[in-house]
């Protein structure tokens, strides 16, 4: 975007100046200063001098600045930037700026310019603060973690409400919503499922051979198996994977229905974000994932299965067998409850960070993360808890 | 800036081969045509307008001349270079001279407005920080944003978004300009500068200018040539300066489009 000052002609030729450099000087003439231009002002083509304002030391309010441009060859905002400069340096003196000899174009793309420029403050910086800033960091994070706690508590309870009335049929949740959460989150996790729960049994199969067998207890590793799966681990790794899987695309998603004002729309249409997206986000966790915990206790079994028959001395139907008399119901009814209450977790806090984010493409990578890496560390904190609580129970 | 010189018509060289040019060209996603057999020529230097009803496929159509939809047929010339037929790498030099605006400005959301302006400056020149900034905040000024240069996206309103969008279109100093709705969302006082912005653009640098534009004022005071295209026939249905096209159109669709009159349709019955 480039062009020759003025010798572009009715026919549209320019003579081309080779790359001269671009040189600038002030002479003092009666009534003023005048700027003598030469040379090619490109952008492009490195840097721009700088006018300083000292320069126009000597002008006074009511003296000119002019321009003399007949050695100036090619240019563009540079240029510009360049008579920027000195535009503003004349109105602080209080000089009047004479464009009359510069290109018409270039005086008025300058006349876009403003005569000032205030310099927008410096923008604050967050992050490190040298002053106490270990106890004000751990006493900031704890209001910010107290508060967020409250805040998911109470998304909780809305959301639980609105649970409530959905099943009295009273809510504003749109069943297609429901639905098409569930399948997201139920059949399209089967596979995944499968996969971490059966090599969870294998590898908790193998663990148990290695050891039984040196107390010829080759039996007793249907008890681990079963146990070990039935209580903690397929409820905890089915957690997880759900986390990562169906808690971070949550959170994505309604970031990015944040940032395009998705939600403030929904929010004028009086349709509250607790019921349209939250509500049927929770539930289908809530609905699809105590059925894959069954379903990944299941084929954990599976996976130990296969490694204790081929392992040790142990026939199928004993492993059944024993495997059905180390496994109590109640167990599974443990498992189960855990398996609600983490889909629970995970649908609250992800949704929540998900509505919390900003509204940058950065955010929502951020938002992604952070509920994954909640989701993770919450289902395995809440399962300490559950363990301390059964501990109690004696369950 | 009172005096907005307007377009010359013939201001641009007589004959000169165009800069751009558009021919036979058919644009669709999938099964569905937007446009088809869509011809016309972009002079250089000169203020090309794209117009037509919403939905006809405007934004579409400057779409295909940046780069970014293939057209289906025919082809797309940038200074006698077919532009789709090279390789990508070839294409992505031709659309360095580019400058666009999107429609929906686009601006990246990861970034501060200044970041916005100078990240095509840092990619593709070897200008140190300190000059950049400058130029960044020349870019600004033009569009009177220098105030919100640390600005983020999110933070600014949507006609200054759109006026960011287009500063960072003149980030590198582009030859052809391509701006799609640029005074959409602006108040009548800055569309008006605007409109000097870009005439000056055109006059001071040289640029070549395709627009997409609703707004009548602002097409008749700079736009010197153009193309309306229309959403029911699927192509071209006139061609010229909007000017002219106000004043002598044989089609009644275009001369209610360009003086924002009812469409009569006996008018366009006796038509066909
Ligand atoms: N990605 C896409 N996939 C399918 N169809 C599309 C896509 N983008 C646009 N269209 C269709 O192409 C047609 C033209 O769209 P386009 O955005 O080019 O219209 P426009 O003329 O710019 O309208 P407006 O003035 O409202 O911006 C529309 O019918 C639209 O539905
Ligand atoms: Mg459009």
């Amino acid at each position: 975007m480039t062009n020759e000052a003025d010798v572009r002609g009715p026919t549209g030729l320019s003579v081309v100046h080779e790359g001269r450099q671009p040189h600038w000087q002030l002479d003092h003439i009666d009534g003023g200063s005048r700027i003598v231009l030469g040379g090619d002002w490109l952008a492009q083509a490195g840097t721009i001098a700088e006018f300083p304002p000292s320069e126009i030391g000597g002008l006074t309010t009511g003296q000119h600045l002019s321009f003399d441009t007949a050695g100036l060859g090619r240019w563009d905002t540079g240029l510009i930037a360049f008579l920027w400069d000195a535009k503003r340096a004349a109105a602080t003196a209080g000089a009047v700026f004479d464009v009359s000899a510069l290109p018409v174009a270039a005086s008025k793309l300058l006349g876009l310019l403003p005569d000032s420029l205030s310099n927008p403050a410096a923008r604050v910086r967050h992050g490190f603060r040298p002053v106490n800033w270990p106890v004000n960091w751990i006493g900031g994070q704890t209001a910010v973690l107290l508060n967020e706690l409250g805040v998911v508590t109470g998304l909780l309870i809305t959301t639980l409400r609105g649970g409530a009335f959905a099943a009295l049929g009273r809510a504003r949740m749109r069943r297609v919503d429901l639905y098409a959460n569930i399948r997201d989150a139920g059949p399209s996790a089967l596979i995944i499922v499968s996969v971490v729960n059966f090599l969870i049994g294998a590898i908790l199969a193998f663990v148990g051979a290695v050891q039984l067998r040196k107390f010829a207890a080759d039996m007793y590793v249907a008890n681990l198996v079963g146990l070990a799966l039935v209580r903690e681990m397929a409820a905890v790794m089915t957690a997880i994977v759900m986390a990562g899987r169906t808690g971070g695309a949550y959170a994505a998603r309604i970031a990015t229905m944040k940032g395009n004002e998705e939600i403030d729309a929904l929010t004028v249409i009086g349709v509250p974000v607790s019921d349209y997206i939250v509500l049927p986000a929770v539930l289908a966790l809530v609905f699809t994932m105590p059925f894959l915990y069954l379903y990944g206790c299941l084929v954990g079994m599976l996976g130990g299965f296969v490694v204790s028959i081929s392992m040790l001395n142990i026939t199928g139907s004993g492993y059944l067998h024993q495997t059905l008399d180390a496994v109590p119901f109640g167990q599974f009814v443990f498992g189960f409850v855990k398996s609600i209450a983490f889909a629970l977790m995970i649908g609250v806090t992800s949704c929540r960070i998900g509505l919390k984010a900003g509204r940058s493409a950065a955010d929502v990578g951020v938002a992604a993360t952070r509920a994954v890496v909640v989701g993770i560390v919450g289902v395995i904190a809440m399962d300490a808890i559950f363990a301390v609580i059964a501990d109690v129970l004696g369950i | 800036m009172s005096d907005a010189p307007h377009a010359v018509p013939g201001s641009t060289v007589a004959g000169s081969a165009p800069l751009l040019s558009v021919r036979g060209v058919t644009l669709a996603f999938g099964p569905k045509v937007i446009q088809r057999d869509l011809s016309f020529d972009v002079r250089r230097g000169s203020i090309f307008a794209l117009m037509g009803g919403s939905g006809c496929g405007k934004s579409t159509v400057l779409k295909s001349m940046v780069g970014l939809l293939r057209p289906r047929a025919g082809k797309i010339v940038v200074e006698g270079d077919d532009y789709w037929s090279g390789s990508e790498t070839r294409r992505a030099e031709t659309g360095r001279r580019f400058g666009v605006l999107f429609q929906s400005a686009a601006l990246w959301s990861g970034l501060t407005v200044g970041q916005n302006v100078a990240l095509p400056m840092q990619m593709f020149t070897k200008l140190d920080e300190a000059t950049i900034r400058r130029l960044v905040k020349v870019k600004l000024g033009l569009v009177d944003l220098a105030e919100a240069i640390d600005m983020a996206p999110s933070a600014l309103s949507g006609g200054m978004r759109k006026r960011a969008g287009l500063a960072r279109a003149l980030s590198l100093d582009p030859d052809i300009l391509f701006f799609d709705e640029p005074s959409a969302g602006l108040d009548p006082i800055t569309s008006r500068r605007l409109d000097d912005l870009i005439l000056n653009l055109r006059d001071g640098l040289g640029a070549t200018i395709i627009i997409v534009s609703h707004e009548l004022p602002s097409l008749f005071a700079i736009a010197d040539d153009g193309v309306f295209l229309d959403g029911q026939s699927k192509t071209a249905i006139a061609h010229g300066a909007p000017t002219a096209l106000r004043e002598s159109c044989a089609h009644p669709h275009v001369r209610a489009f360009m003086r924002r009159e009812r469409l009569d349709t006996e008018g366009k019955d006796r038509m066909q």
